[in-house]
């Protein structure tokens, strides 16, 4: 397939390293100068430099073929944005995918439709929500166009839900259990599956369920 | 009536000043805190030191009573940023956005976003004074 990787930095550089060995067609762009010609002697004619928020760079680098995908790597969470609006609505990319920098910027690409957007920032904090045991409901993983959520929730002896089957359970509308993790084996959740302390369940929900949720499973 | 100005440098500062003027209930955000400096030493209205990307800053500036929003930082993509958070998400009719760049002036432009480019305003001005001249370009002149 043929990408456009906007942003050559540590980010955009190995990203589209990681491409071109995989044998996609791909360009480059970075603004830079110094940057730029350290990435010229690796990648030679497959970088440009220029302002990939310019219409005559993003031409010049073929997305008016369209590309397959353009990725929006830079340093700049509004020119990522701007970025992938000029590719999906004027130019009809087909596929974007953007980088967050700043996590409180999340809503205005959402705002603007801008999906899937990736930010390093989120995920940390979403691995140590997950290694942090005192956090009782932990995002696994957002899908945003289906505006559902996945969350892990630990049964402990003193829920309300322990020894109960799925089925009896009044979960909040839009809430539904996926699997039930017990001494390292994961079951898929049905209507019969019992719930026991020390269960690590998986839930897929509406966002803002949560607290509904959790006063179902934990009372709390 | 409310005016809310994102960016506080020369164009604006010089629009707040306007404005306040005309009565308008001014009020600026610039990440500058000497950019206050620019609307003189008596500047009636309200001044926030902060970024227009920042939504809580935003609502601080009470951008959800205003009733015009004009977005001139120095930067293109975060005035455009700018300016569809206060449009779509804040649902401010009136948001006016100063773009540099015409192309990407005309594209958000037919999106329905009110840009304004200098930089094409520059271009038309100074063709016309050129032309104003009189001097007739010697191929057209001999043939």
């Amino acid at each position: 397939m043929y990408v456009i990787c906007a942003g050559g930095g540590k980010v955009g550089a190995n990203v589209a390293r990681s491409l071109m060995r995989l044998g996609h067609e791909l360009t480059l762009i970075e603004q830079r100068r110094d940057q730029f010609e350290r990435l010229e002697d690796e990648f030679e004619h497959q970088v440009q430099r220029g302002d990939a928020t310019e219409l005559f760079v993003l031409e010049r680098a073929g997305i008016t073929r369209p590309p397959d995908i353009v990725l929006a790597l830079t340093g700049d969470d509004e020119d990522n944005m701007v970025i992938c609006q000029l590719a999906k609505e004027k130019y009809a990319v087909p596929k974007v995918i953007a980088r967050v920098n700043d996590p409180r910027n999340q809503s205005h690409f959402d705002l603007m439709g801008i999906s899937p957007t990736i930010c390093a920032t989120s995920s940390i904090m979403a691995l140590v929500e997950h290694e942090v045991p005192e956090h009782d409901l932990i995002h696994l993983l957002e899908l945003r166009k289906e505006n559902l959520e996945i969350v892990e929730v630990q049964i402990d002896k003193d829920s309300p839900v322990t020894g109960k089957r799925v089925e009896d359970l009044s979960l909040p509308e839009g809430a539904r259990l996926i699997s039930v993790m017990r001494d390292g084996q994961a079951e898929i959740a049905v209507g019969s599956t019992t719930l026991e302390a020390g269960d690590q369940v998986l839930a897929i929900l509406e966002p803002g369920k949560e607290d509904e949720l959790r006063r179902v499973l934990l009372r709390r | 009536m409310k005016a809310l100005i994102i960016g506080c440098g020369r164009v604006g500062a010089s629009i707040a000043l306007q404005l306040q003027q005309e009565d308008w209930d001014v009020t600026v955000v610039d990440e500058n805190e000497d950019a206050l400096t620019r609307l003189g030493d008596h500047w009636p209205g309200t001044f926030l030191v902060g970024h227009g990307m920042d939504v809580d800053l935003l609502r601080s500036a009470g951008i959800e009573e205003t009733d015009a929003v004009v977005v001139a930082t120095d930067g293109d993509n975060t005035n455009i940023v700018i300016g569809q958070v206060a449009q779509k998400r804040f649902g401010i009719d009136c948001v006016v956005v100063r773009m540099l760049d015409p192309a990407r002036a005309d594209f958000y432009a037919a999106r329905g976003i009110r840009t304004v480019c200098p930089t094409k305003t520059a271009i038309d001005t100074l063709g016309e004074a050129v032309r104003a001249c009189g001097i007739v370009p010697s191929a057209k002149a001999s043939a």
